[in-house]
């Protein structure tokens, strides 16, 4: 059945909260309305307001009182109207949440789902367009994904939902409604923590994730049809645990590497990644690692300063062919 | 002698006359520009989010009413009206929405993310609640300086929620600051109705758990509104320590222009629409013995007139040019003793 990104994170609620008496859902706007985004439609009328619970204005709470359900045993979704208010519950999730199990000696467990739509291009500016994974992506005790297909929207979420862990799951919103592929009608997971190849090639790697995945392989067909060149595209899906071997793989296999996220450069997940390589693969390379990502400045508003900050697929272009030319 | 008095007194009732039709020009020119910027919105004209304040012009305008240049204001996201009533420029702020050089944040942030510190009017991020510290720390300012101004801060009562809320009213009631708290009850949070956000009745209440006093007062009655301000601006700004005023009242739009609100009863919507705060304040100068009918056209043709001046500016500017976006993240270091941002 063909499905929308969109509507794959709708049907893996729908389908876990049918599966598991446990598994509720918790947010602003998320039971009447459906969410901001109708991530949520529909689930209150199935299952009812003890499990589909519309919360007041307050992040820390949400985030919070998931730790609280899910360490009784409870599987908590719970929503971030938009993944920039996520700094609001910061400390829940990165203290309470993840240093969870450590602090109790292996003994609990916080199986916990962060939901948080980020991703720029939509106008949002400043506040309704960040992609804050990185100030995730270097939490032990944290799960971090982030899908950029519908297949992979819903096959995380429930590995996310299964997860005996808190993870952050983000969604990004320019792909809600203009990603979509048939999918599977029986059951199906994604494994966190496993990176997939979209596309396999000779010359050169593009490694990346979330909204920029859809850039990256237009960036990759432009210069196969102009260039000739063969590009590998690796989508990395979990950013925490960054799947190492896949990384080293495709590095090793090209000899020449492009990072590409919609996230900033500095402090990106793209340092991270490069570093691996770096370190482990370095016998192997053949040119610099190079990287694209948003400009370290925030996300501006008017039009000209947003399309110059952010990554497209003509940006990747260009440095795709000074890479391959190296 | 007597004579003077009488002459000052009658110089004070003119003043009082002329204030009084300034509040209506003011919620006049409120109303008229924000169905102005929905229109533009519609049109693709205005990107991004727009949160319409229509319904709620008395509570901006009776608060901001008694305030002084140099006073604080942190507005909420729908209240637009602020930056008119304190006197920003028309032009600029519609520039603003349309991402333009000539706008606030010069095309960095929307819509009402971009301040200006020039009137005293705070440009607050998206994070609701989060501006309540910010104007508790200006009131701080004041207070350490011995100036005779004041902080006030707008938020709705779904911001109320929110951590931050509590801790500028805890704050400011233990060093007793002269910051005024408005919240601006609308009785919904995006979609959420009131019982599912609080279990009391006003966020008032709340007021005397921190120390200080809450008031609660009808928001669609400008009169109200701007005689509870006038007193607990006086109050505040003479060292009592902070006060909340709730004004109860009804936004007309969706949440966002996005947003048909189809959560809400078409008749609690009729219900308020015919509590609307024009009318009712047109109510009261005709019983102090104006023209209204006059006085609305020649209102009406004011506010016209600066609304399509203000976008015919906004259209003719430019929009900023790319490399700006790398602009204005650092102020020059070492910054000026007057901590203007300027070297
Ligand atoms: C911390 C935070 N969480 C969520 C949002 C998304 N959001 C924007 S406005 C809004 C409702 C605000 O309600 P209220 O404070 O009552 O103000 P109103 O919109 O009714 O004027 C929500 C949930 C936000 N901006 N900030
Ligand atoms: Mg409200």
């Amino acid at each position: 059945m063909e499905a929308t990104y969109l509507a794959a994170i709708n049907h893996a609620l729908h389908e876990e909260m049918r599966r598991d008496e446990n598994v509720f859902v918790m947010g602003e706007d998320v039971a009447e309305l459906g969410g901001a985004f109708k991530a949520t439609d529909g689930l209150l009328a199935a299952f009812g307001p003890d499990r589909v619970i519309d919360t007041p204005i307050s992040e820390a709470l949400i985030v919070g009182a998931g730790v609280g359900a899910a360490i009784l045993g409870m599987r908590p979704v719970v929503e971030m109207q938009f993944g920039d208010f996520i700094s609001c519950a910061f400390d829940q999730i990165v203290n309470t949440a993840a240093t969870l199990r450590y602090r109790h000696g292996g003994r609990a467990a916080c199986p916990l789902v962060i939901r948080a739509p980020s991703g720029a291009g939509v106008h949002g500016a400043l506040f309704h367009s960040q992609n804050p994974e990185a100030w995730f992506t270097r939490v032990p005790g944290l799960k971090v994904v982030a899908p950029a297909t519908a297949y992979d929207a819903k096959g995380l979420l429930k590995s996310a939902i299964r997860d005996g862990n808190p993870v952050v799951y983000f969604e990004h919103k320019r792909l809600y409604r203009s990603v979509k592929e048939d999918l599977p009608d029986g059951e199906f997971t994604v494994p966190i923590g496993v990176a997939q190849l979209r596309q396999a090639g000779r010359d050169l790697s593009l490694i990346t994730y979330g909204g920029a995945l859809h850039q990256s392989l237009d960036a990759a067909s432009i210069v196969a049809r102009e260039d000739g060149l063969s590009i590998e595209v690796l989508d990395l899906r979990t950013l925490l645990p960054l799947d190492r071997e896949a990384i080293l793989a495709t590095a090793r296999k090209t000899g020449k590497v492009l990072i590409v996220h919609e996230d900033r450069l500095t402090g990106g997940v793209g340092g991270e990644v490069a570093a691996i390589i770096a370190e482990h693969a370095f016998d192997s390379l053949d040119g610099p690692i190079r990287r694209v990502a948003a400009l370290d400045t925030h996300t501006a508003f008017s039009p000209p300063l947003e399309e110059f900050i952010l990554p497209n697929a003509n940006k990747i272009v260009a440095a795709i062919r000074g890479l391959a030319a190296y | 002698m007597a004579h003077a008095e009488t002459a000052a007194a009658s110089a004070e009732t003119g003043q009082r006359v002329e204030y009084e039709l300034q509040l209506y020009y003011w919620m006049k020119l409120i109303r008229a520009f924000e169905e102005r910027v929905s229109r533009l919105h519609r049109q693709n004209k205005i990107l991004g989010g727009v949160y319409s304040g229509a319904g709620q012009e008395a509570v901006v305008t009776g608060v901001c009413a008694p305030l002084r240049p140099g006073d604080f204001v942190a507005p909420l996201h729908r209240d637009l009206g602020v930056f008119l009533v304190r006197g920003v420029d028309p032009g600029r702020l519609m520039a603003q929405l349309m991402g333009k050089e000539a706008g606030l944040s010069r095309g960095k942030d929307s819509f009402l993310h971009g301040g200006d510190l020039e009137h005293g009017v705070f440009g607050s991020t998206s994070m609701l609640g989060s501006s309540l510290p910010v104007a508790a720390g200006a009131a701080l300012k004041f207070q350490i300086k011995k100036e005779p101004q004041v902080a006030v801060a707008f938020f709705g009562e779904g911001a109320s929620s929110r951590g931050d809320v509590h801790e500028a009213m805890n704050f400011a009631g233990v060093r007793k600051l002269p910051v005024v708290f408005v919240c601006e009850n609308n009785r919904y949070a995006y979609s959420t109705p009131l019982e599912k956000q609080m279990a009391i009745e006003n966020v008032a209440d709340r007021a005397p758990a921190y120390g200080f006093k809450g008031h609660v007062v009808s928001g669609n009655d400008l009169l109200a509104v701007v005689q509870l301000a006038e007193k607990v601006v006086r109050r505040v700004r003479a060292g009592g320590g902070p006060e909340l005023i709730e004004c109860k009242t009804y936004r007309y739009r969706g949440h966002s222009e996005h947003d048909a609100a189809l959560y809400r009863d078409k008749e609690e919507l009729l219900e308020w629409q015919s509590r609307d705060p024009i009318p009712r304040y047109e109510f009261y100068l005709e019983k102090k013995g104006h023209d209204v009918k006059r006085i609305r056209e020649e209102i009406d043709e004011r506010t016209r007139t600066v609304v399509q001046q203000a976008v015919e500016f906004a259209e003719q500017s430019p929009l900023p040019a790319a490399g700006e976006a790398l602009e204005d993240l650092y102020a020059p270091a070492p910054m000026s003793p007057a901590g203007d941002g300027r070297a």
